[in-house]
């Protein structure tokens, strides 16, 4: 137990990442199966529309902060070190502060479930509930006076930082800690994503931090940053927010195509076909992400001119997307394709995504969109992009990865069904929503009319989300049964190409027992210009160096949720508690003595 | 400061802190360019005074420019004297880099009780708000920075911060002249534009 507690080693914490993440992941799950449940049929009765709000403000919330997200970064976590040929991360203790932060954020948020009679309401009355991405001024006290916002803005702030602590330390991390040889061009794919998702982590995370902020300021000590009356703009959260939220989305995505070109080459026996295209429309993708994202607010009224100049950026962003979906269609043909559970979802991360990204060109045109704003059509985009999209590539990276981060394999048999029940399932429950938005209805209302003619796709929709419900906790019980009865793993047991495949399933404390020194691209393959690279010895041939553990990173963290809850209750003292907590954590850490 | 990053194998051959630490700063102008656009967008939309040129006080501010600016200079003293392992010479600069920051630190809280006594607080208007939570977070990061030197000037008196250490105090003179840096753009935006 003090071990976890106190861990740095990158393999720890992305376990603890994962399964954490993972209990988050189910519970936006719930969250959203009782969303579906209320929409079955019209006029549901199965929640109020008070709770109705908080429900899909915190599946959304929850889904994007804290399961895609950290998912995402569990296998930063467990993998790049490994895939750089590194025996940890750049900083382990701040990797461990960043683990703790999104942890204790995470049960903030959560907390709002349960803690209402604090706040003279009763329970499951004060989580967020101004949806994920919380306009103002609908945010602002007096439309919003309880502490349901408060929940949400304190704790994304937590959230944040995070994220952004990871950001630096994966930056230096891939750039630094490479092993000898391991040129730029010669990392894998996916720790390319990884580092790119790491600069959008870092220049987007501070400007929603700033709009949180102000939305905190506005709440807390009656500033006007978002109040028309003080000659303000609701707009500027708009833009703030978006600013942040279209990296954002790149941020969701690029890990998991990151990881289907890790799993594709693998199982096709191929390189991936145009590797520097596919790292270059990376990167592209990266820049452009931070030039559409006014395409949220054509509803807005922003003008011709900007509407068309984010129409075209946005149409342009399609084509290194596109470009990337070519180069794995070309890495399966011709290939030799074993149909692996991991092959399986990588392919359904494509077709998938490829209906998520069309629906997403046709709301590059303002007047489609303008139709299209605020219905389900929209909500199925999302999903396809999100779920079948993100989900299945971590889902990808999962059935790949799991025997190299626990030495046991998934049942593959398990992982088909898995599969094909979360395919079917996902594509019935949000294939409908495309029509149902474009027959009207909107999305964040608790119910509709008979008259509207949705009903029958809403049933369907409901049972597809069931499925999917069934399809996870088959995919958990797959997880649980690795641990009594899974096949045990050798180092290599798909035959991959990068470094995490030449050393022990799960690796030793140490991962390599000599870092090895890189010649090529695809270092364990053999191909014509290249020898395929030794692995390294069972048994270190000299002493290796491990840092031990530290309390300090998990003071620190601590200091962050006692400082939001001393705004919560308005309690002046208890931030100076935080605040003294953080400062005694950050200087014990400072000055411990601890060797990386 | 028991670190031993410094002798570490690195890819890139930049100490690892100090690529953490550009990155860092790569991150803080956004969040600053966040603020200071809040601010311009929001610059004469103010319904009710007090307005900027009613309150502003530029000679005022402006000797406290110079002070933020002579602690840069301290701060490049220190690093230069710590680097050629003059320790004396180090604590006393690192001292005078903290105490100018200090200086600074009180101009503002003068600065901003005089606001509060003339009608203007974050409240009043949009002026107020921009104004404050801008310089409000500026004003945080220097005592940040302030914490930091006075830290480094008393394990520098302890004899625990040495020449082997000039690492860290070089970290620290990126992060203090970034926030001086910051200050400047602040000074002409807010103050000397009109």
């Amino acid at each position: 137990m003090k071990s976890w507690l106190t861990t740095t080693d990158h393999k720890r914490i992305g376990l603890l990442y994962f399964w954490t993440a993972f209990a988050f992941f189910l519970i936006g799950g719930v969250e959203a199966l009782i969303i579906r449940a209320q929409l079955a049929q019209p006029n549901g009765h199965v929640v109020s529309a008070e709770t109705y709000n908080q429900l899909f403000t915190m599946h959304g919330t929850t889904m994007i902060f804290l399961a895609l997200m950290p998912l995402s970064a569990s296998f930063f976590n467990y993998i790049v070190p490994l895939q750089i040929g590194a025996r940890d991360v750049a900083f382990p203790r701040l990797n461990a502060f960043s683990y703790w932060v999104f942890l204790l954020g995470g049960l903030f948020l959560n907390a709002s479930w349960l803690v209402g009679p604090l706040f003279h309401a009763g329970m499951l009355n004060v989580a967020p509930d101004g949806g994920w991405f919380g306009y103002a001024n609908l945010t602002e006290r007096p439309f919003s006076p309880g502490p349901n916002i408060d929940f949400w803005v304190l704790g994304l702030q937590i959230l944040g930082i995070s994220s952004l602590a990871a950001g630096f330390n994966f930056i230096v991390t891939i750039l630094n800690l490479r092993a000898p040889g391991m040129k730029l061009m010669r990392l894998p794919t996916f720790t390319w994503m990884t580092l790119v998702t790491q600069f959008l982590v870092i220049t987007a995370f501070p400007v929603i931090t700033v709009g949180l902020v102000f939305l905190m300021f506005d709440r807390f000590f009656g500033t006007h940053f978002y109040i028309h009356e003080a000659g303000a703009t609701p707009l500027l959260w708009q833009h703030l927010f978006w600013l942040f939220g279209h990296p954002e989305v790149y941020i969701l995505i690029l890990p998991a195509m990151g990881i289907v070109s890790e799993v594709l080459p693998t199982f096709a026996r191929k390189p991936l076909f145009g590797y520097t295209v596919v790292v270059y429309s990376g990167i592209l993708i990266g820049f452009m992400g931070w030039g559409v994202w006014s395409h949220h607010m054509f509803a807005v009224g922003l003008g011709p001119i900007a509407d068309s100049v984010f129409a075209a950026t946005t149409m342009l962003i399609a084509v290194p997307t596109g470009v990337k979906i070519f180069n794995w269609v070309a890495t399966l043909w011709g290939g030799d394709i074993r149909g692996t559970t991991a092959l399986h979802f990588a392919v359904g991360f494509i077709a998938m995504f490829i209906i998520g990204g069309l629906s997403g060109v046709s709301h590059a045109s303002p007047p489609a969109d303008l139709q299209q704003t605020d219905t389900y059509y929209v909500v199925a985009h999302i999903h396809y992009v999100l779920f079948g999209g993100t989900i299945f590539g971590l889902f990808a990276g999962i059935y790949y990865w799991w025997p190299k981060m626990t030495g046991r394999m998934l049942s593959e048999t398990l992982g088909k069904w898995h599969f094909w029940l979360q395919f079917v399932g996902m594509n019935l429950a949000f294939f409908p929503m495309h029509f149902i938005g474009l027959l009207g209805m909107p999305r964040r209302i608790y119910t509709y009319p008979p008259e509207l003619g949705v009903a029958q796709l809403n049933l369907v929709s409901t049972v597809g989300a069931f499925l999917i419900g069934v399809s996870v906790l088959l995919f958990l019980y797959n997880l649980v049964r690795t641990r009594s009865r899974g096949q045990r793993a050798a180092n290599d047991p798909w035959g991959g190409a990068t470094l995490e495949w030449s050393i022990p399933s799960p690796p030793p404390v140490y991962n390599f027992s000599v870092i090895p020194t890189i010649t090529s691209r695809l270092p364990r393959w053999h191909t014509e210009r290249h020898k395929a690279m030794q692995d390294p010895p069972a048994t270190p041939p000299a002493p290796i160096h491990v840092p031990g553990g530290s309390w300090w990173p998990l003071v620190a963290a601590l200091g962050l949720p006692v400082m939001a809850l001393a705004l919560l209750t308005h309690t002046l003292w208890i931030v100076f508690a935080g605040v003294a907590l953080l400062l005694f954590g950050i200087y014990r850490w400072a000055f411990e003595p601890f060797e990386v | 400061m028991t670190h031993a990053g410094t002798a570490h194998h690195t890819s890139m051959g930049l100490d690892s802190r100090k690529m953490a630490f550009w990155a860092f700063i790569g991150s803080e102008c956004l969040l600053f360019g966040s603020l200071i656009s809040t601010y311009l967008v929001y610059k004469g939309r103010s319904v009710v005074g007090p307005y900027p040129h009613d309150i502003l006080n530029i000679p005022f501010t402006s000797v406290s420019t110079f002070d933020l600016l002579m602690s840069s200079l301290m701060m490049v003293l220190a690093l230069a004297a710590v680097q050629r392992g003059d320790m004396k010479w180090g604590k006393i600069w690192l001292l005078a880099t903290a105490l100018l920051g200090l200086v600074f630190l009180g101009g503002q809280v003068i600065e901003f009780t005089e606001f509060v006594h003339k009608g203007l607080t974050i409240s009043t208007n949009l002026f107020g708000c921009t104004f404050f939570v801008l310089t409000g977070t500026h004003g945080a990061h220097v005592a940040v920075g302030v914490l930091w030197l006075l830290t480094l000037f008393v394990r520098a008196l302890q004899g625990k911060l040495e020449r082997a250490n000039a690492m860290t105090v070089e970290i620290t003179g990126l992060y203090w002249h970034f926030v001086d840096v910051v200050w400047i753009v602040i000074f002409t935006v807010v103050y000397l534009i009109q």
